[in-house]
């Protein structure tokens, strides 16, 4: 069961920061739907507000974190150059999916998909978390604004979960070792 | 609801605004970087500003700092004003889209890219 520091840092990013935000994003897009004055009191308008923006606010500094970690962290050791002449490819990812005609659709289609998409996740999800937090129980009355907020949250939500596919996919065709 | 309402005073809807259009266009903005550097070599080439993460640096960079900046100038703007929020709305999902579409490889082999 040992893992390299390369096997633990890409888990981070994917188990860890990537998998915080996906998990709980569905818990956090039924809170925002459900502020509705016509569901809670005023006493559970607060309590839910309150966990709401302690929520909206955590998953997006794991969708911040899975980016970060992932692109200046795990992608250097994905897309590094193997020395002239190799033919062992295992360390390095990128070239060993290239190399393959029935792999190398990772890399063009999935790796270059993920890398892309997955910034839209953060910053949508600071977008939501700005809203929440500054409406606060007054998004209750705000169908327009709540709406918009959750389309972004769900936008949010795609693009790390094309991300995230992707990322374990091509982990394992082509792990980062 | 009626002892809630009268506790709740309704704020401006202008930094909501604001965060959602700058959200947008840093989506779009990254997005059309993206879109760019992958149907010009020369362009992605110009992007590489950190060698180890290439030319993702680069357009991570502009496509992120783009955002807080449109965030920063709008919020300066509408932070007490009343705005427009559906206009607002509408085309802060039309930017979002462009951002989806632009980081999407079969959008740029439809142009020659990738």
């Amino acid at each position: 069961m040992d893992m390299t520091g390369r096997e633990i840092w890409t888990t981070i990013h994917g188990m860890v920061f990537g998998f915080i935000f996906l998990l709980g994003f569905s818990g956090a897009l039924y809170a925002v739907y459900a502020m509705r004055p016509e569901w809670l009191t005023a006493e559970g308008m607060k309590r839910t507000v309150n966990l709401t923006k302690a929520s909206v606010w955590a998953l997006a500094i794991s969708a911040w974190a899975a980016v970060i970690t992932g692109t200046y962290i795990v992608y250097p050791w994905y897309r590094a150059r193997p020395p002239e002449g190799a033919t062992d490819l295992g360390n390095f990812p990128r070239y060993l999916l290239l190399a393959d005609p029935g792999t190398a659709g990772w890399h063009q289609f999935g790796m270059e998909w993920k890398e892309h998409v997955a910034f839209l996740a953060p910053i949508a999800a600071t977008v939501v978390a700005f809203a929440v937090s500054y409406y606060g129980p007054t998004l209750a009355r705000k169908v327009g604004e709540r709406r918009a907020v959750m389309i972004f949250f769900i936008v949010s939500f795609a693009a790390a979960a094309a991300a995230g596919l992707f990322g374990a996919f091509i982990t394992k065709a082509a792990p980062v070792r | 609801m009626t002892r809630m309402a009268t506790k709740i005073s309704d704020k401006p809807n202008g930094p909501v605004a604001a965060a959602l259009l700058a959200g947008g266009i840093g989506s779009a903005l990254f997005g059309l970087i993206v879109f760019f550097a992958a149907l010009s070599e020369s362009f992605a080439t110009a992007l590489n500003w950190y060698n180890p993460v290439g030319p993702l640096s680069g357009k991570s960079i502009l496509g992120v700092a783009g955002f807080f900046i449109a965030w920063v100038v709008l919020h300066a703007l509408w932070k007490d004003k009343e705005i427009n929020f559906s206009g607002i709305s509408t085309a802060s999902l039309v930017l979002l889209a462009v951002g989806l579409l632009g980081t999407f490889p079969p959008v740029w082999e439809l142009f020659g890219g990738g």
